[in-house]
C-alpha cells in the first residue's frame, strides 16, 4: 500500500511539477532548495522502501505461533536481531549526517547569493495586503507601490520584510523560501529570477481573517523593460483634463478614497491602503483577489466585503455617474 | 502499630474460603457509591479513566465534525460555503480540541487506567486529585465548546499568534476564551502527570524494579515527565497573553517594549514537545500490542527504554524548528537543525526494534496487531517528512504549508491515532469484558487505512504546489482543486472507516463474547486478574520476578497482609520497588468536584473581570478546606519486611 504510495507520489511529482512552484524554480535560490528537496526525496524514498519491504517479508514469511509465547530465546536468534537493529540505526546516522551537512552547505549558498549591486526593496505586510517601496539614495527617486513586485531578470534582490501590524509572510515559492514579516523585528533574504515571467507570492503566515487573499506577483523582467517600468512608476500621477474623469478625481480627493490611498501628485495622502498611483499598471486588485479590470474594480469600489469578507476597506454608496467618472480617473493612474 | 506483609507462596486450595471473604471485605471497601452521586465523586482510577478516554473521544468526535467542514469548504476553490469568520473559528477549534482535549487526555486516561493494573496495585496515587482533574478537564472542554456554539469561538490558531491574538487585533472575548481555557485544561493534564509519576514510582508491586516495567509505563513515566515540563511554559504564556489583553500588560506589544517572538519561544517550548507527550505513550501501545503477538518479548528492552528517555530529553532541544522562517544566525539554525534530525535516531531505534521484535516472533496476525503494523509504515512516512522540515532551506518552502499538515497528520493520525485505535481494540476486553469482532476490526483497518493515506498524501502535493496553510479557500487556477477534491473524497473513507471501527467497539460492549482474564495471552499484569477488573484490581497484589510475568514458568507468589477494611496500598522502593510501607489512600468524595465548580465560576468569571481571580481563589478556599479538613486515622503504617 505504502510503496503504491510512494510510486504514486513519484509519479504524481514528475507530472505535475510544472505546477509546482517549489520544484519549478525560477532563480538560483529556488533551484538550491529544489536540488537539496530531490536529495532528500530519494534517500526517504529508499528508506521507506526499505522498511516497507523488509516489514511485508517479515509477514509473509511469518512462523506459525501454535504454542503459546515463552520466554526462552535463541541466543544466536537474540544477537543477529540485535546486530540488525545496530547496523539500521548506524544506517540512520549516517544518513541524518549526510543529511545535515547538505542542509548546512545549502543554507550557506543561498547565504552566499547577493552580489555587490542587489536591488532593495522593502515589503510591509498589512491586513491584507503588501505595500513595496523600491529603495534609493535619493528619496525622490523611490517608488511605491503595492502587491505587485517587478524585478529584473539576472540581478539579485535584496528584500526587506517588516510588518507595522501582525505577523506576515513573505513566499514566493517560485524564487526562494518564506521569510516572515515581524513587528518590531527586521529581516531580509536575497532572490533572483533567472528567467522572466510571472510568479505568485502568498503570505504563509495566518494574519486575519483575510489570510488567504494575500497574495503579490513577482513579474520578471528583462533589464532594459524593468528599468522602463521603473522610470514608469516614479512619475506622479497628473489630474485628468477630461470633464468626467476630473469629476472622478474630485470624488476621489473629497470622498473617502484619500483618507486610504496615495495618489502621488495629488492631494490624497493617505497611508492606511495601498499606494494607487500607478493602479492601472497593475495586474491584479486587492492582493490579487480580482484581475484588474473596470468592472472587478467597480464590483471592488462599491462593496469589497461581498469579495473579501472582513477586508479593510468599506464599501462606497456611489451612484452609477459618480463611479463611471470614478473608474474614468482610476483607469487613467498608468 | 506495624503489620506484616511480603510475598507468600501462592494461595493453597483451602485458602480459596478465605480468598472469598477477602474478595468480599475488599469489594465492600473499593466500590464506588452507587448512582449519580458516585459518579461525581468516584475515586476509582478505573471509572475516572474511562470516563476521561469516553469523553475525550466525544471531542475527536466534535473535532472530526470540524475537520470534515473544512474538507467541505476545501472541496471546491472559491467556495462561499463557510465565510472566514466561521472557517478561522473551525481550524482553531479543530487543533485545540485534538491537540488539548482529545490527544494529551487520551494517552493520559489510557496511562491512568492501565498503570496501576499493570505495576499491581489497586490505584492511582491521590485518587481524588485525579477525579478533580477529570472535572477541571471536563469543564474547560465544555466551556470552549460553548464559546464556540455563541460565536464567541478563539479565531487565531491552536498556535494564537501574538500580535494577531492581542487586544488590538482580536477585540472581543474570542482569544481571552482560548487563553484562560487551555491554560485551566492544562492543569488536568499536569495532575494526570502528577498522578502516573508518583504511582509508577511508588507503587510498583514487589519485585517490579525499574528494569522490569512494562514498555509501556515507561512510555508513561517519560510522557509524564515532558508534560511536567511543556505545560508550564504554555500556561506561562498563555497567562502573559491573558494579562496583557485583561489588566493592559505590554508582555508581547512590541510598541511598548515587549516582544512578539517571545509568545513562539514559550509556545514552541511546550508545543513541540506536546507532539512527543502524544507519540510516546502511543510507542508503549505498539511495543505492548507488538510483543504480544509476536509472542516474545522485545527486542532490545533496553534501547527501547533509553530511546523513550532520549525522546524526552531531544523532544525540549528543538521547538525553534518552528522558526526558521523568522529568520536565525547560521549556527542556530545548524544546532536546530542537528537536534530535529538527531531526535529521528531514538525514533529509529524503536522502529527497528518492533520490526526485529517481529522478525523473531512467532506472530499471530489478529486487529489491533494491524493498526500497529499500519502505524510503523505510516509513522515513518511522518518521521521522514519531519526531517525534510528540519532542514532549515526546504523548511523555508514546506513551513506554513500543507506539507507540514500532511506531516503532523502522518505523525499523529498516522503515529498516534493508529496505535489508540489498535489499543482500544487490544484492552477492551479487559476494559469491558468482551472481545472487539476480529472482522470488523480489519475491515475498520483497511478503510481508515486508505481513506487516511488518500486524504493526507495529496497534501504533501498541494503544499509543493503553494497552498499555506490556514487559508479557507484558494483561487480557481491555483492549481490547487485536484488535489484539493481527492482529500476531501479521501476524508469521506477516512470517517467511513472510523465510523466502523466505533461501530465495533458499540457492538463488543452489547454482544461481545466473553474474554476471560487474558485473551490475547499478553504478558503484562493487568491481564491477570478479571476482565473488568474488580474495584480493588487484585484480590493480592501480585509480586513479580523478571520481565513479562505472565509468560514466566515461575510460580508468582502475591502480597497478603494488606488490610482489607480499609483502601490500603503497599508503597514500594522507587528503584528496586522492595516493600517499604503501608499507605491508606483516600475514597469517594465529592470535594474535588466542588473545587473543580469553584476554579471554573473563577475562570469564567475572569474573562470578564480580573475580580474572577479573587471569587474563584475564596470559592477554592472554601471547598479546599473541606477536602483537606483532617479526618480519621494516619494514612501510614510502616511495614516490617518478612524476607
Amino acid at each position: 500500500m505504502s510503496r503504491a504510495a510512494i510510486v504514486v507520489a513519484a509519479v504524481a511529482c514528475a507530472a505535475c511539477s510544472g505546477r509546482m512552484p517549489v520544484l519549478d524554480p525560477g532563480g538560483p535560490q529556488a533551484a538550491r532548495i529544489a536540488t537539496y528537496w530531490w536529495i532528500v526525496f530519494w534517500l526517504s524514498a529508499l528508506i521507506l522502501a526499505a522498511v516497507v519491504a523488509f516489514l511485508l517479508h517479515t509477514l509473509a514469511h511469518r512462523r506459525v505461533a501454535a504454542a503459546p509465547a515463552s520466554l526462552v530465546e535463541d541466543t544466536r536468534v537474540e544477537r543477529r536481531l540485535a546486530l540488525g537493529v545496530a547496523a539500521a540505526v548506524g544506517l540512520t546516522a549516517l544518513t541524518l549526517v549526510v543529511l545535515l551537512v547538505t542542509s548546512v552547505a545549502t543554507g550557506r549558498a543561498l547565504r552566499s547569493f547577493g552580489g555587490t549591486d542587489p536591488l532593495t526593496l522593502e515589503v510591509t505586510g498589512y491586513q491584507w495586503w503588501w505595500d513595496v517601496e523600491y529603495w534609493d539614495p535619493v528619496p525622490s527617486q523611490r517608488v511605491r507601490t503595492a502587491n505587485e513586485i517587478h524585478i529584473p531578470v539576472g540581478r539579485p534582490v535584496l528584500v526587506k520584510t517588516r510588518s507595522l501590524d501582525v505577523i506576515h509572510s513573505f513566499w514566493v515559492p517560485g524564487l526562494h523560501g518564506k521569510k516572515d514579516n515581524i513587528p518590531g523585528h527586521g529581516s531580509s533574504l536575497v532572490l533572483q529570477a533567472d528567467r522572466a515571467g510571472t510568479f505568485i507570492g502568498r503570505c504563509a503566515e495566518f494574519c486575519g481573517v483575510q489570510h488567504a487573499h494575500m497574495q503579490l506577483l513577482v513579474i520578471a523582467d528583462q533589464p532594459e523593460v524593468f528599468d522602463a517600468w521603473l522610470q514608469a512608476q516614479r512619475r506622479s500621477a497628473v489630474v485628468p483634463t477630461d470633464a468626467f474623469a476630473r469629476h472622478g478625481f474630485d470624488l476621489f480627493m473629497t470622498g473617502p478614497c484619500a483618507l486610504c490611498h496615495t495618489v502621488l501628485g495629488t492631494p490624497a495622502g493617505g497611508r492606511r491602503g495601498p499606494d494607487l498611483t500607478h493602479l492601472a499598471s497593475r495586474r491584479t486588485l486587492a492582493a490579487g483577489t480580482l484581475p484588474n479590470t473596470v468592472g472587478h474594480l467597480a464590483g471592488w469600489i462599491i462593496d469589497p466585503q461581498a469579495q473579501k469578507p472582513g477586508a479593510q476597506m468599506p464599501g462606497n454608496a456611489f451612484g452609477a455617474d459618480d463611479l463611471s467618472a470614478l473608474l474614468a480617473f482610476l483607469g487613467g493612474l498608468s | 502499630m506495624s503489620s506484616t506483609v511480603g510475598p507468600t507462596s501462592t494461595l493453597a486450595p483451602g485458602e480459596a474460603a478465605r480468598e472469598t471473604l477477602d474478595r468480599a471485605a475488599l469489594e465492600r471497601v473499593w466500590s464506588t457509591p452507587p448512582g449519580f452521586l458516585g459518579w461525581l465523586t468516584s475515586a476509582s482510577h478505573k471509572s475516572v479513566a474511562l470516563r476521561y478516554i469516553v469523553t475525550a473521544f466525544g471531542f475527536f468526535a466534535l473535532g472530526g465534525v470540524l475537520a470534515a467542514l473544512m474538507r467541505l469548504q476545501l472541496t471546491r476553490p472559491e467556495s462561499r460555503l463557510i465565510g472566514p469568520d466561521l472557517y478561522n473559528q473551525i481550524f482553531t477549534m479543530h487543533g485545540s480540541t485534538m491537540m488539548f482535549l482529545f490527544a494529551v487526555p487520551v494517552m493520559e486516561a489510557f496511562g491512568i487506567y492501565l498503570v496501576p493494573l499493570m505495576i499491581g496495585t489497586r490505584n492511582v496515587a491521590f485518587p481524588r486529585m485525579n477525579n478533580f482533574g477529570y472535572w477541571i478537564y471536563l469543564f474547560g472542554g465544555l466551556m470552549l465548546w460553548t464559546a464556540f456554539a455563541l460565536d464567541i469561538g478563539p479565531d487565531t490558531g491552536w498556535f494564537a499568534y501574538v500580535p494577531l491574538s492581542g487586544p488590538a487585533y482580536s477585540p472581543g472575548k474570542r482569544v481571552d476564551i482560548w487563553a484562560q481555557l487551555i491554560t485551566f485544561t492544562e492543569i488536568a493534564a499536569l495532575v494526570a502527570a502528577v498522578e502516573l509519576i508518583v504511582t509508577t514510582l511508588k507503587m510498583r508491586c514487589p519485585g517490579m524494579s525499574l528494569n522490569r516495567m512494562p514498555l509501556f509505563v515507561w512510555a508513561m513515566l517519560v510522557t509524564a515527565f515532558m508534560v511536567i515540563f511543556a505545560m508550564p511554559a504554555i500556561m506561562v504564556a498563555s497567562t502573559m497573553l491573558a494579562m496583557d489583553r485583561l489588566v493592559d500588560t505590554h508582555f508581547f506589544n512590541p510598541a511598548e517594549g515587549g516582544d512578539a517572538l517571545l509568545w513562539q519561544h514559550l509556545f514552541w517550548f511546550f508545543g513541540h514537545p506536546e507532539v512527543y507527550i502524544i507519540f510516546i505513550p502511543a510507542t508503549g501501545f505498539v511495543s505492548t500490542i507488538v510483543s504480544t503477538f509476536a509472542r516474545r518479548r522485545i527486542v532490545g528492552y533496553p534501547a527501547m527504554v533509553l530511546a523513550l528517555i532520549a525522546t524526552g530529553f531531544l523532544g525540549f532541544s528543538l521547538w525553534v524548528h518552528h522558526m526558521f522562517a523568522v529568520g536565525l544566525p547560521q549556527l542556530g539554525e545548524a544546532f536546530f537543525t542537528a537536534a530535529s534530525m538527531m531526535i529521528a535516531i531514538p525514533s529509529g531505534i524503536q522502529v527497528f526494534c518492533w520490526l526485529a521484535t517481529l522478525r523473531g516472533g512467532r506472530i499471530v496476525m489478529r486487529a489491533p496487531l494491524l493498526w500497529a503494523l499500519g502505524f510503523i509504515a505510516l509513522f515513518v512516512i511522518g518521521g521522514l517528512t519531519g526531517v525534510m522540515t528540519a532542514a532549515v532551506p526546504l523548511d523555508l518552502q514546506l513551513h506554513d504549508t500543507y506539507f507540514v499538515v500532511a506531516h503532523f497528520h502522518y505523525v499523529l493520525i498516522g503515529g498516534a491515532l493508529f496505535p489508540l485505535l489498535g489499543a482500544v481494540l487490544f484492552w477492551l476486553p479487559k476494559m469491558c469484558g468482551r472481545m472487539p469482532d476480529e472482522r470488523l476490526g480489519r475491515v475498520s483497518f483497511w478503510i481508515t487505512f486508505v481513506g487516511f493515506n488518500l486524504t493526507f498524501f495529496p497534501m504533501h502535493l498541494l503544499g509543493l504546489g503553494g497552498m499555506p496553510r490556514r487559508v479557507y479557500t484558494y483561487a480557481r487556477d491555483a492549481g490547487l482543486t485536484t488535489g484539493n477534491v481527492v482529500a476531501s473524497a479521501g476524508a469521506v473513507v477516512l470517517t467511513a472507516g472510523i465510523l466502523v471501527f466505533l461501530a465495533n467497539v458499540a457492538w463488543t460492549l452489547r454482544r461481545g463474547a466473553p474474554a476471560g482474564d487474558d485473551p490475547w495471552g499478553a504478558e503484562t499484569l493487568e491481564w491477570a486478574t478479571a476482565s473488568p477488573p474488580p474495584s480493588y484490581n487484585f484480590a493480592y497484589l501480585p509480586t513479580v520476578d523478571g520481565q513479562a510475568p505472565l509468560w514466566s514458568t515461575q510460580e508468582r507468589p502475591v502480597v497478603t497482609g494488606l488490610r482489607t477494611d480499609v483502601r490500603e496500598v503497599l508503597i514500594t522502593d522507587g528503584v528496586d520497588a522492595t516493600p517499604d510501607h503501608r499507605h491508606r489512600l483516600d475514597g469517594a468524595s465529592v470535594w474535588p468536584f466542588l473545587t473543580a465548580v469553584a476554579a471554573t465560576i473563577g475562570v469564567v468569571t475572569a474573562l470578564f473581570t480580573p475580580w474572577g481571580v479573587t471569587i474563584g481563589s475564596l470559592l477554592a478556599l472554601v471547598t479546599l478546606t473541606g477536602w483537606f479538613w483532617p479526618r480519621g486515622a494516619p494514612a501510614h503504617e510502616t511495614v516490617e519486611q518478612r524476607p
